[in-house]
């Protein structure tokens, strides 16, 4: 008897050390969130509360269109220096700079290749950028680097640096080296320091500053440094204080931070949503076990409530302790987190933990809210367990209660679901989300209420495939999967969540992916496309020596502003009209490119419609540098990307440019040469590492690059929910498994071998793996068909692309996951001594 | 209730199992147990054999040990040409799947399958297929005909225990052993299994071991042994009830006096 007991007892604790497991999970991943968001919080306010700590007054310009520098200029800074209580003006410049590495290529990546002015202070230093060797810059010809990109560049110190602003290579002495806390430079970039008349020269306007940063001397009261420093501005700039700045930071860190915790908190939501059916399942499975105990406990007095209770308590204990183990493990989640972000691109400050008594109390609140609320209709079950049970001589059948309101519920549910989203298919725009998620929500509800129904036309199906292949076993798999459609059903479903997010996040990301090739595709014909890192434009003269390339048979400048027409903005580019056709797939439908010249445009199609425009029409056109114009309309061509929406000749957009840059140069190669054209263009560049140069394969990969990574991210995110799901199916089994003992003893009693129990259990679990795989791929394939078109409003290229190589591996790894799943669980069964299995109780 | 055919001289033929010097011992030490000392037991075919004793006698372990379900720790066990000793699980396996026949006292079937599937289970395990004929006289002479497609929950306990007899008979196996058959049974139901199992012994010649503690059960078989602290201390021919019972009844006396 005792070791009857002994291992019950022990059977019961691996039974609740698998529910506990999910519970777990799911508690680290939210507390995880928790923790990671308020340590990168933490770090970020650090940083800028260190940034801002000699900052009384910021100083910057509101005038100009982009690129302008405004009108701060040494005199506003003389200005402010003259006032009391000013003890430095700091003014900084700052821009693009591309440093060459020692291969030539650019040492920083494309979005943090930073330069900007070395100011040095009245003790001859810049306190933003401390030196670490050397001095500063202080003349045309010398340069600091930070030192990790001059340990990039390989140079020592009076050595030779060459770096690219937006013009052709220079090169310059190096200095010195600084350390930064720029976050742009810590996440990859590089920093190249000039002295501020060079700086001003390379990346603005001469004479002009982007900031003027105030320093107060000891005593002064900021709020009125702020209002004296006002006194003296021109009119296009503003100043505020270093708390006014700090609050606005902390305003922009606050919502960084609660975009990422949001986006992490519905994904962990998803994984304790996938707990919920695993925890119910346990304890269903627990209580149908103990029938006959409770039904003792109800014979001997206990009323419904205390059998109730006596179930919720334990669910109780079990999610507190799952929980509190949760929290532990979220910490190191929270670790894990900021690394697979780290490694993902995105800059995240260095900082301890942070762990707030808000942040315990709601993950480990949750977790045991989850676990007991997954736990109350079981409790009701076993309300319902009545006395005379006690005296039952025979094991009750498997739950055969009538599925009928649940099927009724289900029905009624999912139609309501697909309805809705057959209605949102055939919409053609969607400003508010709310309906399709409605029908999203609703369709998968009504899936998993159904479930249980639709497990039987699948394992009979799926039955008689395992019972063709392996015979005895897989017929007993197929009866003990049908034996409880509830529990099958709820252990597929965990699974089956997971995959419709998968597969349709899959859908519709590969689709979108599809529609951006196809967006190439169609509209560029060019070979390559020649750019700089940061957009700041290539000079003229580049367009000119790249058509001057033997194999290039023609290089299109295409240069970029905006204009608003009747309030609304829009885009003109300014190129050479009589070549555009060679690089664009461009399609005149009304009028003549040969046409557009002086004030004579050509507009999209779409934009023709937008603003009632034909040829002939009159455009009015405001400018952003404010300037005014009316152009005339001569030809209408087909919707481009590369192109809208209005197409002018340079002649036209040039005099409303900042500084007269090509924005790209499209170059077609001559026919059948472009393969060898990349390294011929470099060389035309002069090695420029602030040049980029892409074929059309590197423009489609960068595109889809960006896709995949988002994808992969997704897929580790909602990989918890799937191991959560799997953990579950490993539950069910161990559970069934040890329900059956006697059956398996008899089973092995008449003949059936180690290796057929195995099988018996191995093919219960794939079928189940394989049914919540089949419906979450059919549901995500259903709801990616509905509302991914719904893209189409902003994306006019999506066209729903079904990747069946990928579907193919995740039923594939659902096959792998229901056979691991199965590995434990069937082991022990195998292991099962015969004899005891016979005489268990 | 089947009709007895009047009492017949059992027509015994070859051994078909047979244990010489068989022991088993559990434990070690202090808590050494010896479940059997050296029993030696011969089982003709056609002959129905009930074995008793009290409580901890090794009546059970007998039976595990002769039908391949334990191992043994000395001795020989042998069912027709294979002897058992040198078996491993696999082997044992297929040896229970194709020789023996098992009806338990309770939990004979598999809830998930009709009647029919748990009578032909061993030989679906096996790969073979039932011989109809055969099939349809088993089923026939145990009343199951209209009950084949009945799962186990939708049949009485009798019901249920004769569908055991039918799967141990099915496979023509060497020899069935039954464990308490009738342990679960009122005797009404219990008196209809004992005599079908005797039937089958007589009619089919088949040879069948039963394990009780029910000197009734016992006075339906061909001999009873008595089995006492692993040993097998007597034997009778053509048992009745009341001898048995005196019988019982005696052991038990030289049990409480030693």
């Amino acid at each position: 008897m005792f070791r009857t007991a002994l291992r019950n007892l022990l059977a019961h604790r691996t039974r609740l050390l698998m529910t506990a497991l999910a519970v777990l999970l799911g508690t680290a991943f939210v507390s995880g969130t928790l923790v990671f968001s308020d340590s990168v919080n933490k770090a970020y306010r650090d940083r800028t509360s260190r940034s801002l700590d000699d900052v009384a007054v910021s100083v910057t310009s509101t005038g100009g269109g982009p690129g302008d520098a405004g009108g701060l200029g040494t005199r506003t800074a003389d200005r402010i220096r003259a006032l009391p209580g000013v003890a430095a003006v700091r003014p900084s410049v700052t821009g693009t700079v591309v440093v060459a590495d020692r291969h030539g290529e650019s040492a920083g990546n494309e979005w943090g290749s930073t330069g900007a002015n070395y100011a040095p202070a009245a003790d001859g230093k810049d306190r933003r950028y401390p030196l670490v060797e050397g001095r500063g810059p202080a003349s045309a010809g010398e340069v600091a680097l930070d030192t990790k990109t001059a340990a990039k560049t390989g140079v020592r110190l009076g050595g030779t640096v060459r770096l690219a602003v937006d013009g052709p290579v220079m090169t310059k002495k190096l200095v010195g080296t600084v350390k930064t806390d720029d976050p742009r430079v810590g996440a990859g970039g590089s920093l190249a320091l000039f002295d501020t008349a060079t700086a001003q020269k390379l990346l603005g306007t001469k004479g002009k500053f982007e900031e003027l940063v105030v320093t107060a001397a000891p005593g002064t009261d900021p709020n009125a440094l702020t209002a004296r420093v006002r006194t003296v501005l021109p009119d296009d700039a503003q100043a505020r204080s270093g708390t006014e700045l700090a609050a606005e930071q902390s305003k922009a860190i606050d919502e960084q931070t609660g975009a990422i915790r949001k986006t992490f908190l519905v994904f962990a939501g998803v994984s304790l949503f996938v707990g919920i059916f695993i925890v119910a399942n346990t304890f269903t499975m627990l209580i149908a076990q103990r029938t006959r105990e409770i039904a003792l406990l109800r014979a001997v007095g206990a009323s419904r409530r205390q059998v109730v209770r006596s179930v919720l308590i334990e669910a109780g204990l079990l999610g507190l302790i799952a929980s509190a183990a949760g929290f532990v493990l979220g910490l190191g989640v929270a670790v894990g987190m900021r690394s697979l972000l780290g490694s993902n691109g995105a800059e995240l400050p260095d900082g301890p933990l942070v762990i707030t008594p808000a942040s315990v109390l709601s993950a480990v609140g949750v977790g045991f809210l989850v676990t007991v609320l997954s736990a109350w209709l079981p409790s009701r079950k076993a309300a319902r367990i009545a006395p005379v049970e006690a005296l039952a001589a025979v094991d009750a059948p498997a739950g055969t209660r009538s599925l009928v309101v649940r099927n009724t519920i289900g029905a009624v549910l999912t139609s309501a679901g697909v309805a809705i989203m057959l209605y949102v298919s055939t919409l053609k725009n969607a400003r508010d989300l709310t309906v399709p998620m409605a029908g999203s929500v609703l369709t998968l509800t009504g899936v998993i209420v159904l479930a249980p129904l639709l497990s039987r036309p699948f394992v009979h199906l799926f039955g008689r495939l395992a019972e063709r292949v392996s015979g005895v076993s897989g017929r007993l798999a197929r009866r003990n999967a049908l034996r409880n459609p509830r529990r099958t059903a709820a252990t597929a479903s965990a699974l089956m969540i997971g995959l419709t997010l998968i597969t349709g996040l899959t859908v519709t990301a590969i689709s979108a992916d599809r529609g951006i090739d196809r967006m190439g595709d169609q509209d560029l014909t060019a070979d390559y496309q020649v750019s700089t890192a940061g957009g700041r434009g290539l000079d003229p003269a580049t367009a000119r020596a790249l058509a001057k390339l033997p194999d290039v048979e023609a290089a299109v400048p295409v240069r970029v502003t905006g204009f608003e027409s009747a309030g609304d903005p829009a885009g003109i580019r300014g190129t050479d009209v009589a070549a555009i056709g060679k690089v664009t797939d461009l399609k005149v439908l009304k009028g003549s490119l040969s046409d557009v010249r002086g004030k004579h445009v050509a507009v999209s199609e779409d934009y023709a419609r937008k603003r009632h425009l034909t040829v002939g029409s009159a455009l009015p056109m405001t400018f952003y540098d404010g300037k005014r114009a009316t152009a005339r309309v001569v030809a209408v061509h087909s919707e481009n990307d590369v192109l809208s929406d209005v197409l002018a000749a340079p002649s036209f957009v040039d005099p409303h440019l900042d500084r007269v840059r090509d924005q790209e140069v499209l170059v077609k190669a001559a026919p059948g040469k472009a393969d060898g054209l990349r390294a011929p263009i470099r060389k035309a560049l002069g090695g420029n590492p602030a040049v980029k140069v892409e074929s059309r394969d590197d423009l489609r990969r960068s595109a889809a690059g960006d896709i995949d990574d988002v994808l992969y991210l997704m897929y580790g995110l909602l990989g918890v929910a799937v191991v959560i799901a799997v953990i579950g199916v490993v539950n069910t089994l161990a559970m069934s498994v040890f329900e059956r003992t006697r059956e398996i003893g008899m089973l092995r009693a008449v003949g059936l071998a180690r290796s057929g129990v195995k099988q018996m259990v191995r093919l219960e679990s794939v079928m189940i793996a394989m049914f919540g795989a089949v419906l979450g791929v059919g549901l995500g394939l259903f709801l990616a068909w509905s509302g991914g078109h719904l893209l189409r409003t902003s994306f006019p290229q999506y066209e729903m692309v079904v990747p069946w190589g990928r579907i193919g591996i995740f039923l594939l790894l659902a096959l792998a996951v229901g056979i691991l799943a199965a590995a434990w669980p069937a082991r022990r069964a195998a292991r099962l001594d015969t004899l005891e299995a016979i005489g268990a109780q | 209730m089947s009709p007895m055919a009047a009492p017949t001289t059992p027509r015994t033929g070859a051994v078909v199992a047979r244990a010489t010097g068989l022991s088993k011992v559990y434990g070690d030490g202090a808590t050494r147990v010896t479940a059997l000392d050296a029993v030696d037991v011969e089982f003709r075919r056609a002959e129905f054999t009930a074995i008793m004793g009290p409580s901890g006698s090794g009546k059970s372990t007998l039976m595990h040990c002769m039908a391949g379900l334990d191992t043994v720790s000395s001795g020989s066990v042998r069912i027709g040409d294979t002897e058992l000793a040198t078996l491993g699980d696999r082997q044992l396996t297929r040896l229970r799947r194709d020789k023996v026949g098992f009806v338990f006292q309770a939990f004979n079937l598999l809830p998930t399958l009709t009647a029919l599937e748990n009578i032909t289970l061993p030989m679906d395990i096996a790969g073979r297929r039932p011989d109809p004929e055969w099939l349809g006289q088993i089923v026939t002479a145990l009343g199951l005909s209209e009950r084949l497609a009945h799962r186990p929950n939708q049949l009485s306990g009798g019901q249920q225990q004769r569908v055991a007899v039918a799967r141990a008979l099915t496979s023509r196996p060497e020899i069935v052993f039954a464990d308490e058959p009738t342990g679960n049974l009122d005797s009404r139901a219990g008196a209809e299994l004992l005599g079908l199992l005797g039937e089958s012994v007589r009619a089919l010649d088949q040879t069948v071991v039963m394990v009780t503690h029910d000197p009734v059960a016992a006075s339906y078989a061909d001999r009873v042994l008595f089995l006492a602290d692993g040993r097998i201390v007597d034997e009778m021919p053509r048992p009745t009830a009341p001898a048995v019972l005196d019988r019982m009844k005696a052991f038990e006396a030289r049990g409480r006096t030693s």
